[in-house]
């Protein structure tokens, strides 16, 4: 069971557990982690789940991938080369102790 | 529903092929949900082959119309290619052709939106919510209480176009002229607002007009305003735009500022008069103003369509949908898809998730302002229970005719100290 940690902009952290094979979105949500809200359900198709890939981590979970991902990442604030929409991170045990960074607000 | 009124009802009797959701009648008397409820059941994807529009494909079900709004490879909003309402005549009107970002596909789409993004950003956002809040107050505060008045001309007009003032940094006195516009854009001859096409072109020439006007005083101004119009004159993706996409963009955000929210908000009043038990739940705790206000944006649904024109065949719900064909995703009926939402037909202001909604749109195309929107609604309902204790609807309202925007001409309510 992969350990995640969320990592609000002001520095609040979230101890997350997160069974394998659910996303990082999901993972958030069921475990009230505020600021990602997935009003689309885990399509990236409303870019509200947006975080930021601790640089460290970026090789595992791979930038944003071409398609919805980039398309709707071009509309969130503040994109940076770590930004990934976390309903496109599917956790597994590679991923054990991941660190997601939240941007100061979603929109 | 009894079995009485179930045999009685020409939305289970007409012949499937015969079913066109797009007869604007079926907004104006609120029968139009009986139609998609049916479609939803037996025909989710379904062909109308004769409308007034020309032929057409109906997606109804919340999955589908999900797959078709993120497939912008495949579905356009290209105006050449017909644009994102079902009547072609909306973006080609004769002697009047208009183009914006929404209706275009990207990349020029993703320039152009980002120019006017920064207005609706959580900061600028923080900034706008005290204007709001201020003159909410002073439009509630001069409301009569225990008479008989229009919701709809005293408060949502009102209110919607005070703020679309701010954000063009319009003329405060002349902001009714937005309202028209807004309507005007939206209209289709017969609807009530306009006899013509070309009192449709002409009026909406005067607001290119007005607003040149304003963009020239604004262009050369060595500090840009934080106002639309400055964004657009400033930008390099905007400021050389062609006549059409200049008063397209205009009225996109004219429309997108005002029609949705101001039916919103009159929704907002007649839903919470239809479910009273929701309504004392609501004044038990305030807090929960926070998961109503969507939920009232997914019952309303102010847009109850967005269309889009297919590039290659592709297949959607087992039907194939061909190059070129005309294809509205009913977001008015995805909404009300059991298959997704618990108890669709029901306001229920405390659903677990409650902006899991078609209203906004989903993919490259989702509402820029819907933050903005939500904000507008909480802070109304915010003031309204500081207030008042009920606002009673007196009649029904009345309906706006037509298929896109799904709102109300007149509601009369009675304020309750």
């Amino acid at each position: 069971m992969p350990h995640i940690k969320y990592v609000e902009a002001n520095g609040t952290e979230y101890a997350v557990d997160a069974p394998a094979g659910i996303t990082a979105m999901e993972a958030a949500v069921k475990n009230g982690v505020p600021g990602i809200d997935g009003d689309c359900g885990g399509v990236a198709a409303c870019a509200t789940c947006h975080v930021y890939v601790d640089p460290a981590w970026l090789a595992k979970t791979g930038p944003a991938a071409d398609g919805m991902e980039k398309d709707m990442l071009e509309f969130a604030e503040d994109v940076r080369e770590t930004s990934r929409l976390a309903c496109q991170i599917k956790l597994d045990d590679t991923l054990d102790g991941l660190v997601l960074k939240l941007p100061e607000k979603q929109h | 529903m009894s079995i009485a009124t179930l045999e009685a009802s020409p939305a289970l009797s007409v012949p499937l092929d015969k079913i066109d959701v797009s007869n604007p009648d079926l907004f104006v008397n609120d029968t139009v949900g009986e139609y998609f409820a049916r479609l939803r059941k037996e025909d989710p994807v379904h062909y109308c082959a004769e409308s007034a529009y020309g032929p057409y494909w109906s997606i109804t079900k919340y999955r589908d119309i999900m797959a078709v709004d993120t497939n912008h490879k495949v579905f356009s909003s290209e105006a050449g290619v017909g644009g994102i309402i079902i009547d072609d005549n909306n973006v080609r009107s004769e002697g009047l052709p208009l183009r914006s970002f929404i209706t275009m596909d990207p990349p020029e789409h993703d320039a152009q939106r980002k120019v006017v993004s920064p207005i609706v950003a959580p900061g600028n956002l923080v900034v706008l919510e005290k204007t709001i809040r201020e003159r909410m107050q002073n439009i509630l505060d001069r409301l009569p209480v225990g008479e008989e008045f229009d919701w709809v001309d005293n408060v949502s007009i009102e209110l919607t176009t005070q703020m679309l003032a701010t954000l063009f940094d319009y003329p405060f006195e002349h902001r009714r002229k937005l309202t028209r516009w807004s309507d005007v854009t939206t209209a289709e001859p017969g609807s009530g607002i306009i006899d013509s096409w070309e009192q449709r072109s002409r009026e909406l020439q005067e607001c290119a007009a007005s607003f040149m006007t304003l963009w020239n005083e604004r262009v050369n101004a060595k500090e840009p305003g934080n106002d639309l119009i400055s964004m657009l004159a400033h930008s390099p993706a905007t400021r050389n735009m062609p006549p059409e996409e200049f008063l397209g963009n205009i009225l996109l955000l004219i429309v997108g500022g005002n029609d949705t929210t101001r039916n919103s908000m009159t929704g907002s009043v007649l839903a919470l008069n239809r479910f009273p038990e929701q309504f004392e739940k609501l004044k038990a705790n305030h807090a929960l103003v926070d998961s109503m206000v969507p939920e009232v944006i997914r019952w309303q649904t102010p847009l109850a369509h967005m269309r889009r024109t297919a590039l290659e065949d592709q297949e959607v719900g087992g039907k194939t949908i061909k190059k070129g064909d005309k294809v509205i995703m009913w977001y008015l009926s995805g909404n009300r898809d059991e298959e997704e939402i618990e108890r669709p037909e029901e306001l229920i202001i405390d659903r677990a998730r409650p902006r899991q909604h078609l209203s906004f749109g989903f993919g490259v195309h989702r509402c820029v302002g819907n933050r903005l929107a939500e904000m507008q609604l909480k802070i109304l309902w915010e003031e309204i229970l500081a207030r008042f204790s009920h606002i009673e609807v007196l009649k029904e309202p009345e309906r706006v005719r037509s298929n896109f925007v799904r709102g109300y001409a007149y509601m009369p309510v009675r304020l309750h100290a």
